[in-house]
C-alpha cells in the first residue's frame, strides 16, 4: 500500500498531491510538467516534500511535521529510470547483482533465475551496458532493480526513451512482471495506450493536482 | 649504454623513492580535495582552491622557504612534530618529500578533480535507490568511475615530484645521499669543472621519466573515455 499527502514548491509550480493506492501497478498519468517526475522522486527520497507524509507499506518514510525523512537507500524501493543508468564500469551481471551486495541479502538463485529468464537476459550477462541496445539496457535496468528486492518499485517513463519498435518489444515484459513478480509499481506516464495495458488504478495529474483516481476508466 | 656511477645512482634513487612516498601520501589527500572541490559548495572554497594552486604560481624557493618556517626544527609545526612524535622534516629525505609532495600536489589534484566532475550523478542517485549509503555510492560508483583520472593525476603528480628542484632545496638542502636528488645533484655537477658529462646522463634519465609520465597520463585519460562510455 501506498500513501501520498505531500506538497512542494518548485519556483513557480506548485505540486499538492494526495492519494492512497492499493493497486498492484499505479498510474501516475499526466502531460509533461504535470509533477509526476517530481512527485515519483519524492516518493523515491530524492527529493524532499515541503510538506505532508508519504507511508509505503505501511512505514512511514516521510513526515515533515513529525521531521522524518527516510533517506533513499533505506527505503528498500526499486526505480526504473527512463535513461536505464546502468553502471558502465561493471558488466551486465555484476549491475544485476549490484542491489543485493549493497542490501547484503543472502543470494538467492532460484529467485535471480526467475528474474533473468523472466526478462529474457541471461545471454546478456558477460557484456558492457555500453554494448547493449536501448531495449536491452531497459530489460537490465528492470532486472537491477528487482533483484535488490524492493517492496515498491518505481518506474518513471521506462519506455520513453524507445521508439515504437522498442516499446513494443519492452511491454509484454511489463506485464509479466506486473502478473508474476508480486511487487507493487508505480508507472509513470503520459502514454495512455500503455497505461491502459499496464495500470490497474490511475491517478491523473495535471499542473500540480490530482485531477481524478481511480480505475483505468479514467484515462477515457 | 649509459655509465652511471654509483653517486648518480644514489641521487636517482633518492629521486624515486621521494617521488613515489610524496605521491602515495599525497594521493588520499588529493581525492578528498578533488571530491570537495568537485562536488561541495562552502564558505571559502575558492580560498582553499587558491591556496592549492599557490605552489604553482609562488617561486618555489618561496614555498620551500615557507616549509622551512613551518616544518624546521624550530618551526610552528616542525617543533611539535619532532618533540612528540619523532618526526624531523628538516635536512632529511622525508623533508624532500613533503617539499615535493606540496609542489606536485596541485598537479595532482586537478585530473582528479576533473574526472570526478565529469560523472554523471544521476549514476550516483540510481546506486542510491538500489540501497547503497553515500560511502557505498562512493567506493563502488564514484571511484571506479574516477580511477582513470586519479592514476593520471597520480602520474602527473610523480613526474613533478621527480623533478622539483627549487623548493626542495630551499628547504632540505642538497645532502649527497640523504636529500640530493637528480635536480640538485645536475645543479651541483654543473658547477664543478668536470661534471658534464654526469650532468648529462642524468639530464638523459630525467627527460626519458617525464616522457614515460606524459605518456602515461595520456594513456589513462583515453582510459577515463572508454570508462564512461561503458565499452
Amino acid at each position: 500500500m501506498l500513501r501520498v499527502d505531500v506538497e512542494k514548491q518548485l519556483g513557480e509550480f506548485s505540486l499538492h498531491a494526495t492519494f492512497t493506492s492499493e493497486g498492484r501497478v499505479t498510474g501516475l498519468f499526466g502531460a509533461s510538467g504535470a509533477g509526476k517526475s517530481s512527485l515519483i522522486n519524492m516518493i523515491a527520497g530524492l527529493v524532499h516534500p515541503d510538506r505532508g507524509t508519504i507511508v509505503i507499506d505501511g512505514e512511514t518514510v516521510d513526515d515533515t511535521a513529525a521531521g522524518i525523512h527516510v533517506p533513499t537507500y533505506r527505503r528498500r524501493i526499486g526505480y526504473v529510470f527512463q535513461d536505464a543508468r546502468l553502471f558502465p564500469h561493471l558488466s551486465v551481471a555484476q549491475n544485476l547483482d549490484y542491489g543485493r551486495r549493497m542490501n547484503r541479502l543472502p543470494s538467492d538463485p532460484a529467485q535471480h533465475r526467475r528474474i533473468i529468464d523472466l526478462l529474457d537476459i541471461g545471454a546478456l550477462q558477460d557484456r558492457r551496458p555500453g554494448k547493449l541496445s536501448g531495449g536491452e539496457r531497459q530489460r537490465v535496468a528492470l532486472g537491477r532493480a528487482l533483484l535488490s528486492r524492493p517492496r515498491l518499485l518505481l518506474l518513471d517513463e521506462p519506455l520513453g526513451a524507445l521508439d515504437e519498435g522498442r516499446k513494443l518489444e519492452i511491454l509484454p515484459y511489463l506485464v509479466r512482471l506486473r502478473d508474476e513478480a508480486n511487487v507493487p509499481m508505480v508507472y509513470v506516464s503520459h502514454d495512455v495506450a500503455e497505461l491502459r495495458q499496464l495500470a490497474t488504478q490511475i491517478v491523473m495529474l495535471k499542473q500540480g493536482r490530482v485531477t481524478s483516481f481511480g480505475g483505468v476508466k479514467v484515462l477515457s | 649504454m649509459l655509465d652511471i656511477s654509483a653517486a648518480e645512482w644514489t641521487a636517482i634513487l633518492l629521486s624515486l623513492r621521494v617521488a613515489v612516498i610524496a605521491t602515495l601520501v599525497a594521493t588520499p589527500f588529493g581525492i578528498a580535495l578533488a571530491w570537495l572541490l568537485a562536488r561541495k559548495d562552502f564558505w571559502g572554497k575558492s580560498m582553499l582552491d587558491a591556496l592549492v594552486h599557490l605552489p604553482l604560481v609562488l617561486p618555489p624557493v618561496v614555498t620551500g622557504y615557507l616549509l622551512l618556517l613551518t616544518f624546521g626544527r624550530r618551526g610552528l609545526v616542525g617543533a611539535f612534530l619532532a618533540d612528540y612524535l619523532g618526526i624531523v622534516f628538516a635536512f632529511r629525505w622525508t623533508g624532500a618529500a613533503l617539499a615535493c609532495g606540496v609542489m606536485a600536489f596541485p598537479l595532482l589534484v586537478r585530473p582528479m578533480r576533473l574526472s570526478i566532475e565529469a560523472i554523471d550523478r544521476r549514476l550516483e542517485q540510481a546506486a542510491e535507490t538500489l540501497g547503497a549509503a553515500p560511502w557505498k555510492v562512493f567506493f563502488t560508483v564514484t571511484l571506479p568511475l574516477a580511477l582513470p583520472g586519479v592514476l593520471a593525476g597520480m602520474v602527473l603528480g610523480f613526474a613533478k615530484a621527480i623533478g622539483e628542484f627549487g623548493a626542495t632545496i630551499t628547504f632540505v638542502s642538497n645532502i649527497p645521499g640523504e636529500t640530493q636528488t637528480i635536480s640538485s645533484a645536475i645543479y651541483s655537477l654543473i658547477q664543478t669543472p668536470d661534471g658534464d658529462a654526469a650532468a648529462g646522463r642524468l639530464v638523459i634519465v630525467s627527460i626519458v621519466l617525464a616522457i614515460g609520465a606524459l605518456i602515461a597520463a595520456e594513456w589513462f585519460a583515453r582510459r577515463a573515455t572508454a570508462r564512461l562510455h561503458g565499452n
